[in-house]
């Protein structure tokens, strides 16, 4: 049960195409890393598309306020796109929803970058 | 009145352990006649406190572990985990919805616990150790 994490450049913002579960240990620790790595190149606009993500816990969305807090400090953006339901309602219930910025829309996520 | 069932398991203090009690609570409310939904909620809460147990009660020691046991009886299912731990205050956890609060990194697991189930209730045991007991009503057919 782990996470798959992949990325592309389109118009100067890195897109993380993430699939699985973000739970606690070796997924948290990839989505860690994935996003550490990028900041390390200068890459600082991040759009972490969570469509194919079923399942966050605790630690994942420990993992995704981390991941936001590093990229902000660093003077970037990181925002999320395509929740699933389930990962929606929870960061409703955490009250997330208020921090993250969240899109439905690949090119407009795109677009609210520049 | 329906027949009441139970499963009670003893689980090594690991992370292999969270997904083996998520998965056999979430088998036993399927079986228990839950929907798709409360299966989900019932999973969700029963992942955070085992990881609480296994993390932050019992640290990942090899001697300690988390005890798992359930009881659907067709109206309520109850869910008890303990551990082997030092306990805690349960009014010492910061609200994590407090503004202050928000961007910290952990501290959410007691509160989604409380948001997916019906009932909750924490005590120290004697003479170590934390439990759990949660409970989750069967949902009233439309």
């Amino acid at each position: 049960m782990s996470i798959k994490a992949s990325t592309r450049l389109v118009d100067g913002v890195t897109i993380v195409d993430l699939s699985g579960r973000i739970t606690l240990g070796e997924a948290s620790s990839t989505l860690r890393e994935t996003v550490r790595d990028l900041i390390s190149k200068g890459q600082k606009n991040i759009l972490l598309n969570l469509g194919d993500v079923t399942y966050i816990d605790s630690s994942g969305i420990g993992e995704l306020v981390s991941s936001y807090t590093s990229v902000s400090n660093q003077g970037g953006k990181l925002k999320l796109l395509n929740l699933q339901k389930k990962v929606h309602d929870l960061l409703q219930i955490t009250k997330l929803y208020t921090v993250f910025e969240v899109h439905t829309d690949e090119a407009a996520a795109v677009r609210s970058f520049s | 009145m329906a027949e009441t069932k139970s499963l009670e398991v003893d689980l090594e203090s690991t992370l292999d352990s969270v997904d083996v009690a998520e998965e056999m609570v979430k088998n036993f409310a399927v079986e228990a006649g839950y929907p798709e939904d409360e299966v989900h909620q019932i999973g969700m809460a029963i992942r955070e406190s085992v990881i609480n147990a296994v993390v932050h009660g019992n640290c990942y020691s090899s001697q300690k572990k988390v005890s798992v046991a359930m009881e659907a009886n067709g109206e309520q299912l109850t869910i008890r985990v303990q551990d082997q731990g030092a306990g805690f205050e349960i009014d010492e956890v910061p609200d994590p919805l407090a503004d202050e609060n928000l961007l910290r990194k952990s501290g959410r697991g007691l509160f989604l616990i409380r948001a997916f189930m019906d009932g909750v209730e924490m005590r120290r045991l004697s003479p170590e150790g934390m439990e759990v007991v949660m409970t989750k009503n069967f949902p009233v057919q439309q």
